[in-house]
């Protein structure tokens, strides 16, 4: 807890918290906050500016922008953030019993993980969307089932750093059972890197998403969706170029607050990477393993 | 005799956090002689020489005159100063392993540096740098010039630092703690070859250490730092048998315990207490 | 070293093997009866049992999962992944020039990448904390978190609707690379100018840079050596570049137009055509399995501490 109140003293990611907080509970009471229904059509409104009544401004069929843009948080981040939270525990608890129990169950674990990931993470999230179909649910499976290898390698090797400390040893060494050690000792520690990868991921699967719903494989209309409105205002790109704007940004500034939190938390987190600082070995395959989730949209 | 070096009110602090490493120091190293500083970890030792050859962080400001053969170093260029660098001022470091790129032969550096200072050719420096290093009984040097670091133990890199100190022929040597990261016997070659540097060359030296040991035997002063002060000063003998500061006494009388304790549980069997 | 190589090669062997299943029953896991996904593509007005059955024999799905997945294997390592449900073409002819464009793609963006973030991130680690660095690591920072359709968008509107420079989609020209370029380049650069930087900086304090600046090495040869060592990470991870930008050119593809797989891929998941889909994630695994392992060896090749261990 101490360790991420410290990263709060950070103004900016404080800021960022506090942005993201806004948007979740925008999002989970959308409702309440949506001042029209996001999917009543007005053709009389077809693309009418801002005003009054409808802040943003009405789309192609007339629709409010901004009670699309509060009901697009719901699919746009709480969903992802949904896909995410399994992905990661999935991952994690493989990671753990790989990490801990090393072994035959380690080789396992890690043969699965290396033949998935050897499906560079695009091509494996557009596979089994062909399979599964087009859909928002479609792309968040995809999404768990591509990721969660990519988790397991991560924690597994924090857990084994841990593991192999003598306090760890020291621990079995006086008979402490297993699971004692994992809950009072290992979680504790492993917690914070868990934070950092999931975070630095969140912002980027945000980013596939929406992408995916850009070229509309992912959620159907009428629902609202930021990389949805987004592609219906590209079909309007050369007359209303403004149309990309509010979508857009929504987009942005939740990445960017997203990702600069969870620079916060490396950052706080640096004394540790220090230690391993003359690891280039190490360097060059975190860096590469941290690559694989960064892909960009 | 002479002083080769004068260090008058040197201090050293953090410019971010404003905390003062080393505080109003003032010491001198005379012609021909060694001095030793010694102190516990983070009394600022290594800050202090590294201050006189100006090689400290960005991060660390330094007031006060460094006077080298009557000149100023801390009023010279960066490009003045790197000329001294080497050529005047040597400096062998703590850790053979880690001093020297890691993806280059070693032979690489030792070209690089005497062609900056001499520019010699590759033929020549070869030929200094094969004798040097048979010198600090180095054997095949050839060979090891053509080795990477990993390839190396500690205690070879610390000698071939050395035989390049050899070849550079530097006025004083400084030396930081080169025998804390190696074991018992490279340390035993390490220092002879110290010890016989002194004789052969003549040079002035400045020898950080904790090993007390080591220090009784190679040093002529001794300057003693604890928490970025200079505590004592004096010659070695001095030092060792009379010391005035309480801080001086505790780390001989520290020393000496071990000893005896280490007498005792080798019960009775003769150990060389240098 | 040539150990070394064999020994990784003969590992990847199971791997692909493994890969290759994996991308065979992916298909078969579909909900979709493939033969009725041929049937309504061709436009088969009433689709009864029997031409069901009719059209399993012709493709071949009738016959055990085993034996279909050994003929398929073996045909796929001739290059022949199948007929495409839709058009009824041969799927390499479809699967061949889409890779080569993608690839023209990826290798004009890799190179502007490389060229980049070398040269930012060199440039920030020499100045660490300057106000250089500072911007653009914030420039970068932000540019990482724009979806890159939207800056395509924006790019395009300004560059090719309202200056009417370039092109807005295709593959006519060397300009029509310029926008597509540009995109990928923007959207991954930052990621590898901080790998680049990072790995400078944890290199500047390292204590061969001490040693060489304390026996008075000028500062451009004491770069040289820092830059080494930093690029030996670099190579690597740029390495693992290729494959992956390979991967994920389908946003940039299709808003485009670019004729590449990222554009062949959506076609297909839309129209459900499974051969074309198997192969591409069969071929895009592969590359990346090669890829992975030219970039240890490279990188083997380059660490000296690696290469006389081998």
């Amino acid at each position: 807890m101490k360790f991420f109140l410290n990263v709060l003293k950070d103004k900016l990611a404080a800021l960022s918290l506090c942005i993201i907080v806004v948007t979740v509970s925008v999002g989970i009471f959308a409702p309440l906050f949506a001042p029209h229904d996001p999917e009543e059509v007005h053709m009389e409104l077809r693309f009418a500016s801002l005003s009054w009544e409808y802040l943003l401004g009405n789309d192609h069929l007339g629709r409010c922008i901004l009670s699309r843009l509060i009901y697009g948080i719901r699919p746009s981040v709480l969903w992802v953030f949904v896909a995410l939270v399994l992905s990661v525990s999935f991952g994690a608890f493989l990671g753990f019993i790989a990490g801990y129990f090393r072994g035959k169950t380690d080789a396992f674990v890690m043969r699965v993980c290396d033949v998935m990931l050897s499906f560079p993470g695009y091509v494996m999230t557009l596979a089994l969307i062909g399979i599964l179909g087009v859909g928002l649910e479609n792309i968040l499976i995809a999404f768990v089932l591509s990721k969660w290898a990519w988790f397991a390698r991560i924690i597994r090797t924090s857990v084994m750093q841990v593991a192999e400390s003598d306090y760890i040893k020291f621990s079995k060494a006086l008979g402490v059972s297993d699971i004692k050690i994992m809950v009072k000792h290992i979680v504790p520690v492993a917690l914070p890197d868990i934070a950092v990868i999931s975070s630095s991921s969140f912002g980027s699967m945000m980013l596939q998403i929406s992408g995916f719903s850009f070229l509309g494989l992912g959620i159907q209309a009428p629902n609202a969706e930021w990389g949805m409105m987004l592609n219906e205002a590209r079909e309007v790109m050369f007359s209303r170029p403004e149309f990309m704007l509010a979508p857009g940004l929504a987009i942005i500034l939740v990445v960017s607050a997203v990702n600069f939190l969870s620079d916060a938390l490396q950052v706080a987190l640096d004394p540790k990477l220090m230690i391993s600082k003359h690891k280039l070995q190490g360097l060059a395959r975190a860096s590469a393993a941290n690559l694989q989730g960064k892909e960009v949209a | 005799m002479m002083n080769l070096l004068e260090v008058a009110n040197l201090k050293i602090w953090d410019r971010s956090t404003g905390k003062v490493i080393v505080s109003n120091s003032s010491f001198q190293v005379k012609q021909g002689s060694c001095l030793a500083i010694v102190g516990e970890s983070g009394s600022g030792k290594s800050v202090t020489c590294r201050a006189v050859m100006r090689l400290n962080q960005a991060g660390l400001l330094e007031s006060g005159d460094i006077l080298f053969n009557g000149e100023n170093l801390t009023r010279l260029s960066e490009k003045e100063m790197r000329k001294r660098r080497g050529k005047n001022l040597c400096l062998i470091m703590q850790n053979g392993m880690r001093a020297f790129d890691p993806s280059c032969v070693v032979g690489v550096h030792l070209k690089e540096t005497l062609a900056a200072h001499f520019g010699w050719s590759s033929g020549e420096i070869t030929a200094k740098m094969k004798h040097a290093m048979e010198s600090v009984m180095l054997k095949n040097p050839i060979e090891l010039m053509n080795k990477y670091p990993h390839q190396l133990s500690g205690g070879m890199l610390q000698r071939v630092m050395i035989a390049l100190a050899i070849v550079l022929e530097p006025d004083i040597m400084i030396a930081d703690e080169p025998t804390t990261a190696l074991d018992t016997i490279s340390q035993y070659e390490v220092i002879a070859q110290f010890i016989r540097l002194r004789e052969r060359m003549g040079c002035s030296m400045i020898f950080i250490s904790h090993d007390l040991g080591v220090v009784r035997k190679i040093a002529d002063e001794v300057l003693v730092m604890k928490d970025g002060e200079i505590v004592e000063s004096g010659t070695t003998q001095a030092i060792f048998s009379a010391a005035e500061h309480e801080y001086t006494r505790y780390l001989v009388s520290t020393k000496l315990a071990l000893n005896q304790h280490f007498k005792r549980i080798m019960g009775g069997v003769h150990v060389d207490p240098r | 070293m040539g150990n070394f190589i064999i020994n990784r090669l003969l590992f990847s062997v199971p791997l692909l093997l493994t890969i290759s299943f994996f991308s065979f029953i992916l298909i078969n896991l579909s909900p979709m009866n493939p033969a009725e996904v041929v049937l309504q593509a061709q436009g088969v007005p009433v689709i009864t049992d029997e031409l069901i059955a009719e059209t399993n024999t012709k493709l071949g799905l009738d016959q055990p999962f085993l034996i279909r997945y050994i003929h398929w294997f073996l045909a796929c390592m001739q290059l022949d992944f199948g007929i495409s449900y839709v058009t009824g073409q041969p799927v390499w002819s479809l699967l061949g020039p889409a890779f080569l464009n993608t690839f023209k793609l990826t290798f004009v963006s890799v190179i502007a990448i490389i060229a980049l973030s070398i040269g930012l991130g060199v440039i920030c680690a020499l100045r660490e904390g300057k106000r250089l660095d500072k911007s653009v690591r914030g420039v970068s920072f932000f540019l990482t978190s724009m979806p890159s359709y939207w800056l395509a968008a924006l790019l395009v509107w300004y560059f090719s609707v309202h200056l009417d420079l370039l092109p807005t989609s295709g593959m006519d020209s060397y300009q029509s690379y310029v926008l597509p370029v540009t995109v990928i380049t923007i959207n991954y650069a930052g990621i590898y100018f901080r790998i680049v930087r990072s790995s400078m900086l944890s290199n500047l304090n390292e204590d061969y840079v001490l040693y060489g600046k304390a026996c008075g090495l000028s500062e451009k040869i004491i770069t040289l050596h820092i830059l080494r060592n930093s690029l030996q990470v670099a190579v690597s991870v740029f390495c693992l570049a290729i494959p992956t930008i390979f991967g994920s050119t389908v946003v940039v593809e299709n808003l485009f137009a670019w004729p590449g797989l990222g554009t062949l891929s959506v076609k297909s998941i839309l129209s459900r055509d499974f051969p074309i889909i198997q192969a591409y994630v069969l071929i895009l695994a592969a590359a990346f399995v090669l890829f992975n392992i030219a970039s240890d060896i490279l990188n083997a090749a380059m660490n000296p501490k690696l290469r006389t261990g081998l």
